[in-house]
C-alpha cells in the first residue's frame, strides 16, 4: 500500500466571491507501513486533504495515486477506494444512528456487500480492538454509552471495514485525559497489529512526535514541510511562527537554547529532556 | 455541494431600499400584493411593471437575480397559463382536435400569468433586499399591537430568528454527516426510491440528534444571559422612521391612489 498525491489543489465556492483556496500543489508521499501525522493551524486544508484521500472531494486538479491507481479518474469504483482507505472524522460520534451498537459498526461491512453473518463478526472483532468487551456492550443501544466510548463505537464502525489506510481526524478532541491516553493507544496497537497506514491529525504534538514515522506540517492549504519528528521539531522557531506548538520536552530544550545552553540533539519526550536536563545540571 | 446553497435570497447591497425602514417595506410589499389583485385592466399591470422597474432600479439588485427567483415557479405560471387559455368560453380563436383557444381565453391566461410574475418579483425584492433579521424585526414590530389579543409577537420573531440563523448550521451539520457515512460506504445516490428512503435514515437520525442538542445548547446559552422573553427589551439598533421613509411611504400611498383610480374610471 502506498499514497501519492501530486500537486493537488482544491478551491471552495469557484468562481464566486468568497471564493478561497483550500488546496494548493500539495504533493506528498507515503509508503507502506508508515504511521504519518498532519499539524497545522485551524484552516489550514488538513480536513479538506483527509477528504481527497478516500474520494470524498475530487480535487480541481492534479493526482492522487492509492497503490498506483489514480482515483482522481472518472470511473473509479469508490466503493473500492472506501473500503481501502478508512476516514474517521472528527467527533465520529455525531454520526452514530443505529438501535444496537452491533448494527452500527456492522453499516460498513454491509455497505461493502458482506453478509450478515461476517458483518456481525467484524463488528465483535473490531469491538475487541478498540478494547471494548464484544458481549457486554454489543446490543446496548451506543446513545447510552459515554462519550469516550461512542467515540471508539465510532471508529470500530470504520475499522470493521478493515481499510488498509486508517485515517483520522483529531481523534481524541474533546476528551478527558483518561479517554485520550486510551484513544491514543488503542490508534499504536492498531498500527502495530495490522501494519497498516496510519495517518493522524493532531494538535497535541506530544502524540504526534511520540507516535509518528513522518510528519506533514500544512499551511494556508500548501504542505510547507515534511520530515522525520527529528527533522520537523528541530525547526522549532519556524513552527511557533506559524502558530504551532512543540511537544513539551523540545519547547524546554528551545527555551535552554535561548539562554544560551546548546543541544545538538533534539528532544522530544519527557526521558530525553529529563537526561540532558541532568546533563546539564552536572556541568554546573 | 451543499455548502454552496445561498441561505434566502439576500442580495447584499447599499442602495436605498435597502437602507429603508423594515416595517415600510413590508407594508409596502403587502400593499403591492392587493394592488395587483385590485388591478382589472393592462394599463394597470403596464403601471404596476412601471413602478417595479423603478423599484429595482432603485435597489441595483441585478435583474439576473431576480430572473432567478421566477425559475422554480416557472413551472406553476406555465400550467395557469395552459388550463386558463384552454378552458375558457367564447369566441373561439383556434380549435385542434378537442382543443380550442378562445379570445377570452388568451386574455385571460396572460392576464393570470402576468399577475403571478408581478406577484413573485414584487415579493421577492422584498427578501432580496432586506436582510433576514431586519425582516424580523420588522414582522416583530408590526405585529406588536396584536400583542392585545394574544398574539406573542416577541416570541414568534425570536423563533424565525433563530431558524434562520439555524439553517446554515444545519447545512453543514447534514453535509458532515452525509461525508462521515460516505466513507462508512454508503451509497445516496442509486437505487429506487424505497432504497434512497430507507438510504436517508442513517443522515436523519444523526441529524435529529444533533439538532436536539444544538437547540439545547442554544436554551442553555440565552437562560445564561438571563433571557426571558420579550417584555421591556430593548434592541441595539433599533428601527428608526427616517425621512426616506416617510417619502416611500408617500410614495406607496400615490401608486394606491393611480390604482384604485385607474380602476374606477377606465
Amino acid at each position: 500500500m502506498s499514497i501519492s498525491a501530486q500537486k493537488i489543489n482544491h478551491i471552495y465556492s469557484k468562481g464566486l466571491a468568497d471564493q478561497t483556496v483550500a488546496l494548493n500543489d500539495v504533493s506528498f508521499d507515503i509508503n507502506d507501513g508508515e504511521f504519518v501525522g498532519i499539524i497545522g493551524h485551524t484552516g489550514s486544508g488538513k480536513s479538506t486533504l483527509l477528504q481527497h484521500l478516500n474520494g470524498l472531494l475530487k480535487p480541481d486538479s492534479g493526482r492522487i495515486f492509492i497503490n498506483g491507481r489514480d482515483i482522481t479518474e472518472k470511473g473509479v469504483d469508490m466503493m473500492e477506494v472506501r473500503r481501502s482507505t478508512g476516514l474517521v472524522f472528527q467527533y465520529p460520534e455525531y454520526q452514530l444512528f443505529e438501535e444496537t451498537v452491533e448494527k452500527d459498526i456492522a453499516f460498513g461491512p454491509l455497505n461493502l456487500g458482506l453478509s450478515q453473518e461476517e458483518a456481525k463478526d467484524r463488528a465483535a472483532e473490531a469491538l475487541a480492538m478498540v478494547g471494548l468487551e464484544p458481549c457486554e456492550v454489543a446490543q446496548k443501544s451506543p446513545f447510552d454509552l459515554s462519550g469516550g466510548e461512542k467515540r471508539r463505537i465510532a471508529i470500530a464502525g470504520v475499522i470493521a471495514m478493515k481499510p488498509r489506510v486508517l485515517i483520522l481526524d483529531e481523534p481524541t478532541a474533546g476528551l478527558d485525559p483518561k479517554a485520550h491516553k486510551e484513544i491514543l493507544d488503542m490508534i499504536e496497537d492498531i498500527h502495530k497489529n495490522e501494519k497498516n497506514i496510519t495517518i493522524l491529525v493532531s494538535h497535541k504534538m506530544d502524540d504526534i512526535a511520540r507516535l509518528c514515522d513522518k510528519i506533514l506540517v500544512m499551511e494556508k492549504g500548501t504542505v510547507v514541510m515534511t520530515g522525520t519528528p527529528q527533522e520537523i521539531f528541530s525547526k522549532g522557531e519556524e513552527l511557533q511562527a506559524m502558530g504551532l506548538d512543540l511537544p513539551e520536552a523540545a519547547q524546554l530544550i528551545l527555551e535552554l537554547k535561548k539562554r544560551g545552553i546548546e543541544k545538538d540533539e533534539t528532544v522530544l519526550t519527557m526521558e530525553q529532556a529529563e537526561r540532558t536536563l541532568l546533563e546539564v545540571l552536572d556541568k554546573c | 455541494m451543499l455548502r454552496d446553497i445561498t441561505l434566502g435570497q439576500y442580495y447584499s447591497g447599499e442602495s436605498w431600499i435597502h437602507r429603508l425602514d423594515p416595517r415600510v417595506k413590508i407594508i409596502a410589499t403587502l400593499l403591492f400584493i392587493v394592488e395587483i389583485f385590485i388591478i382589472n385592466s393592462f394599463e394597470g399591470f403596464a403601471t404596476a411593471f412601471g413602478a417595479l422597474i423603478i423599484v429595482i432600479a432603485a435597489s441595483k439588485v441585478p435583474l439576473r437575480f431576480i430572473m432567478r427567483g421566477l425559475k422554480p415557479i416557472f413551472l406553476i405560471i406555465l400550467f395557469t397559463f395552459i388550463v386558463n387559455l384552454f378552458i375558457v368560453d367564447g369566441e373561439i380563436l383556434v380549435k385542434i382536435w378537442i382543443f380550442t383557444i378562445t379570445k377570452e381565453g388568451l386574455y385571460r391566461a396572460v392576464f393570470m400569468a402576468v399577475r403571478l410574475i408581478l406577484l413573485i418579483i414584487g415579493s421577492s425584492l422584498l427578501t432580496l433586499c432586506t436582510k433576514p433579521m431586519s425582516l424580523t424585526d420588522g414582522l416583530e414590530s408590526l405585529m406588536k399591537p396584536f400583542k392585545i389579543i394574544g398574539v406573542p409577537a416577541h416570541e414568534l420573531a425570536m423563533m424565525m430568528t433563530i431558524a434562520l440563523r439555524f439553517i446554515p448550521t444545519l447545512i453543514e451539520e447534514t453535509d458532515k454527516i452525509m461525508k462521515a457515512q460516505q466513507a462508512r460506504g454508503a451509497d445516496f445516490e442509486t437505487g429506487n426510491i424505497f432504497r434512497r428512503a430507507k438510504h436517508l435514515i442513517p443522515i436523519l437520525v444523526p441529524l435529529f440528534i444533533s439538532a436536539f442538542r444544538i437547540a439545547q445548547d442554544m436554551a442553555m446559552a440565552m437562560e445564561a444571559r438571563c433571557y426571558h422573553g420579550g417584555d421591556n427589551r430593548t434592541k441595539m439598533n433599533g428601527m428608526k422612521f427616517a425621512k426616506r421613509d416617510a417619502f416611500a411611504a408617500l410614495l406607496m400611498l400615490l401608486f394606491l391612489a393611480v390604482i384604485i383610480l385607474g380602476r374606477v374610471f377606465l
